[in-house]
């Protein structure tokens, strides 16, 4: 019998009506895989009673011959930014450790009522700030991927959300929920050789998941195949009227929507994103993909994304802006770490609170945001990264009118060793140049694996579409991915 | 209008005030969120998750909010602004729980308007004065720190956190202490009469922080000191007064005056310095991200302004013209929504039962609520709010007056009746036998007896002493009880002396 967690969301589910195996026999299964796997530290707290529980559910269910749900039998990981209720929810931060939520993030809430049972509460960096899962207050997550030669380097899973690409790519889960500020679900992707899809600003609510920038933030799935980001994004995504930035719109039915057959389609390839000193591996991969997209009856066209180049800078001025002031809620007062030495006042906690409850790069991240809001330097670079944030939108726009999606590879690497861009946040910042432009405009954008690079690890390509356009993205992901024959996996040494 | 000067030891002085009012929007629920806002709950029990910004978190804009600042703007007549943003002002205190103000800085959705105040609303010729109005933009209310609950501990109450407010911003046109506290009066009137606040100061739901400079007249603006959460308009008043002439003793003294937000003490009436503006807060404003701009569409505003009831100068104009009311009268009727209100269902009602126009009993009426009605109430101690005699019954008496059931005088007694047991005005009269008569034989007879028992005075009033008319008719009507009809009563008198 085939080992249940290697089988992908679409396969459980129909595996599981079709009555190849139970529920519980699944989640059973993914819950050896979670508690086998410490050292990956992909989980900040495992909920294998929750994953049962909904299993049992939909077995109960079936038996009685009632109707069943989208997600029935299937479980999955949920990025520890999504507010569960009556389970710890921290962010990664120790600012909110110890933290249970009342009430249910919208995404979770959906998924859960579409019969989808909670594996745990997935690592990631803290407050989803940091591109290699290292700035967690519940430590690193690990990749299960290694270079090859019997080097035991440990790799970074990529961030923000490390704990979901790492448990998926290690089978702890076939598929989690991320969230994508700057890169955040299509990084982490690349890096551990699964896809991922950010959707259009708006599709996803962001009401109840722990806020980083709002004017960036979307939630969307990562798994292994683009059938089961398909799968999982409809259930996620709908109108909220608690989220005044949700988009009041119907969901499409992209799973049903899936197909490989680009003739029609238009691919640009923006040349901007192909810098000197681009390295030559990734270079090759993205060559590959052009091709592939061109076997699916794709034509292929050079264009143009003028500001690119401004808009790293750009996502460092907005995203901490926006979090310094949406960070400044934690302090102290009615929720998580309070630090109130002897003596102090009100001014003194708030110090010594945030002090304590915040780790370096989120410290990095709102000293940055209040320094370009202050009176005096605002106009230079809020309000310039404004104007510019737009210019980089009608770039998209403008190329849009020569193409129906863009092909780019999604990270200018392959996985790093942990510590070996911690020293330098720049170098860091710099993982994010190819997803933070489509981040800034909004626009849906996915990553699927590529294929290894010479030590074995796996690359990614970027697909980026026009706004509401995620079946296009699917499309292209579903080209590439029966084109790649992606098959490697790490081989478990944990 | 008037010339408010401060005689200085260098010469007259100008003040120059503008004043920035908060008042709260009267809605059930809150800004941004669906929590209620009832004053005077216990602490902490009208919170809900987003205002007290619990992780992941977000407002969503109450239609209701906007639709009363927008109703307000209109009743200005100020410029809305179809397109408006909210912004955040970020600081960081125990009673903020985002740790920003939901605000709106740099596109108001309220633009320019203005505002007429009158120094004498009693004086129809009184001259009047037009305050501009800068802007009126929504946010968000802070919560409340309760410091008297524990020794060592200060306590936070969220009820209000999230309230809607609009600040409403005055140019800097006023001149004097009285224009100050014209204006607001005004202001808390029309806030009244559109029903987008309900201007109790003191619950404050209205609160003004007045900015005061003063300077020789014809000079540059001096720098300005504003003086926060002055919750009356006699204290706007004292606060002007008292900062002038302490400015005016500064500069006088050779000292210069600090831009700095200061504290008013009722107490000793006076302000005093809280901060200065060296201290004060980079708020770091910029737009939320959490909000689309707001974007009112013609069909909105259109039902916002359809929706305006007749504001106090139209309806004042209208009472005098129209109705025939003095001045005085329209005035002290429209100063208040409440009074005006009460007045209108009066007069609708008196014109029903009496099948008449509203104009032919409009006078009786006013007179009545302003004298008889209000001379009760004050004695009582009541508003008209929780007058024991409705207007209904009220026009109900006016009727009985009017068809000669009753003379004046004797409606003073069915009022007083009525205010005591509660009863009807036609009741009383029918049970008391109140009616007046205008049965000529029974008056004729009465008469008859008042000049045959003064027959020294009929002679006097045949000798040219006109004046003992009146006499002669007080005789038979009090030998009627009070319940002849004055005018057949007068007739017959007139007809016996000829």
């Amino acid at each position: 019998m085939t080992d249940l967690t290697d089988l992908t969301v679409a396969d459980i589910r129909d595996g599981f009506r079709a009555g190849d195996f139970s529920a519980r026999e699944v989640a059973e299964a993914f819950n050896a895989n979670v508690a086998g796997a410490k050292a990956l530290n992909a989980f900040i707290v495992e909920t294998p009673e929750k994953a049962l529980e909904a299993a049992d559910a939909a077995d109960k269910a079936k038996a009685a011959g009632e109707p069943l749900k989208p997600l029935s039998g299937v479980p999955i990981g949920m990025k520890d930014l999504f507010c569960t209720e009556g389970v710890q929810t921290t962010a990664a931060s120790h600012m909110l450790e110890g933290f249970t939520p009342t009430y249910e993030s919208t995404v979770s809430k959906k998924l859960w009522d579409a019969g989808a049972g909670m594996l745990g509460k997935l690592n990631l960096d803290q407050f989803a700030m940091g591109s290699s899962n290292e700035t967690s207050y519940f430590g690193n997550v690990i990749s299960p991927w290694r270079r090859g030669d019997g080097d035991t380097a440990a790799l970074a899973p990529g961030g923000s959300s490390g704990g979901s690409s790492s448990a998926i790519a290690a089978r702890l889960c076939p598929a989690a929920t991320g969230t994508d500020t700057g890169g955040s679900i299509r990084q982490p992707a690349a890096f551990t050789g699964i896809s991922g899809i950010k959707p259009t600003y708006g599709r996803c609510s962001r009401w109840g998941i722990v806020a980083f920038a709002s004017s960036l933030d979307q939630a969307g799935p990562m798994a292994r195949t683009v059938r089961d980001n398909a799968i999982l994004l409809e259930t996620m995504a709908g109108f909220d009227p608690k989220d005044s930035t949700s988009l009041d719109l119907a969901v499409p039915q992209w799973e049903a929507g899936l197909s490989s057959n680009l003739k029609g389609k238009t691919v640009g390839i923006p040349k901007e994103y192909r810098p000197d000193g681009l390295n030559a591996e990734i270079s090759a991969m993205w060559d590959r993909g052009i091709d592939w997209l061109k076997d699916a009856g794709a034509e292929v066209v050079e264009v143009s994304l003028p500001h690119t180049r401004y808009a790293l800078p750009t996502y460092y001025i907005i995203a901490p802006a926006e979090a310094s002031s949406n960070l400044a809620r934690y302090d102290g007062v009615r929720y998580g770490q309070r630090d109130l030495p002897d003596g102090a006042g009100l001014q003194d906690m708030y110090a010594a609170t945030r002090a304590l409850g915040f780790g370096p790069e989120v410290k990095r991240r709102i000293m940055i945001g209040t320094y370009v809001l202050s009176a005096g330097f605002y106009d230079a670079y809020y309000t310039q990264a404004q104007k510019v944030r737009a210019l980089i939108a009608r770039d998209f726009e403008q190329a849009f009118e020569k193409c129906d999606l863009l092909l780019t590879p999604t990270a200018p690497s392959a996985s790093f060793a942990l510590g070996e861009k911690q020293a330098d946040p720049l170098a860091m910042y710099l993982n994010d140049v190819f997803t933070v432009p489509a981040s800034l405009a909004g626009l849906p954008a996915m990553a699927v694996p590529g294929g290894l690079d010479g030590q074995g690890l796996p690359l990614g390509l970027q697909i980026i579409g026009r706004a509401l356009d995620e079946q296009t993205v699917l499309n292209a992901g579903l080209a590439i991915e029966e084109r790649a024959g992606f098959t490697a996996r790490p081989g478990k040494w944990w | 209008m008037s010339e408010y000067r401060i005689q200085g030891a260098t010469g007259e002085w100008e003040v120059v005030i503008g004043l920035e009012v908060h008042a709260q929007v009267t809605s059930q629920a809150k800004l941004f969120s669906g929590a209620a806002t009832a004053f005077g709950a216990e602490p902490n029990t009208q919170v809900s998750l987003v205002d007290a910004a619990m992780p992941g978190m977000l407002p969503v804009p109450n239609r209701e909010c906007i639709r009363q600042a927008v109703r307000t703007g209109m009743a200005i007549n100020a410029n809305v602004n179809k397109w408006s943003r909210f912004d955040r002002k970020n600081y960081f205190y125990a009673d903020l729980p985002q740790g920003y103000q939901i605000s709106q800085l740099y596109h108001p959705l309220v633009g320019e308007g203005e505002i007429e105040i009158n120094l004498d609303e009693k004086n129809p010729d009184a001259e009047t004065k037009r305050i501009g109005v800068e802007r009126i933009h929504v946010e968000q209310d802070a919560g409340k720190l309760m410091h008297d609950q524990h020794p060592t501990r200060s306590y936070v109450d969220l009820n209000r956190s999230g309230v809607a407010l609009m600040e409403i911003v005055s140019k800097p046109d006023m001149r004097s202490p009285a224009e100050a506290g014209a204006y607001l009066s005004k202001l808390r009137t029309i806030l009244r009469y559109v029903g987008s606040c309900d201007g109790n100061m003191d619950q404050g739901s209205m609160r003004a922080d007045v900015n005061v400079s003063v300077r020789k007249p014809g000079h540059e603006f001096g720098t300005r000191t504003e003086t926060k959460n002055v919750n009356s308009v006699r204290f706007v008043m004292a606060v002007v007064e008292y900062e002038a002439s302490r400015q005016v003793d500064v500069l006088e003294a050779g000292g210069k005056i600090v831009q700095e937000t200061r504290l008013y003490d009722p107490d000793k009436n006076e302000t005093r310095s809280m901060r200065s503006k060296e201290d004060a807060h980079d708020y770091r404003y910029f737009p939320d991200p959490d909000l689309l701009p707001l974007e009112l569409d013609d069909a909105f505003l259109e039902e916002c302004r359809q929706s305006l009831p007749e504001l106090p100068d139209v309806k004042r104009h209208r009472y005098e013209e129209q109705l025939g009311l003095s001045a005085y009268n329209a005035a002290t009727l429209t100063a208040d929504a409440d009074t005006a209100r009460w007045f209108e269902a009066l007069l609708a009602e008196a014109a029903r039962i009496q099948k008449k126009s509203e104009g032919e009993v409009a006078k009786a009426s006013a007179n009545w609520l302003l004298s008889e009605l209000y001379g009760a109430l004050n004695r009582l101690g009541k508003s008209l709010e929780d007058s024991p005699v409705g207007p209904e019954e009220g026009a109900e008496l006016l009727a009985l007056v009017a068809d000669g059931t009753i003379s004046g005088t004797i409606a003073k007694q069915v009022f007083e009746i009525m205010l005591e047991t509660g009863d009807r005005a036609p009741k009383i009269v029918d049970e008391k036998g109140l009616k007046q008569t205008s049965d000529t034989g029974a008056i004729e007879a009465a008469v008859a007896k008042v000049l045959a028992d003064n027959g020294d005075k009929v002679e006097q009033y045949k000798s040219g002493k006109e004046a003992l008319f009146g006499f002669f008719v007080g005789q038979t009507m009090k030998a009627m009880q009070g319940k002849a009809n004055p005018q057949v009563v007068n007739d017959l008198v007139r007809k016996a002396l000829a």
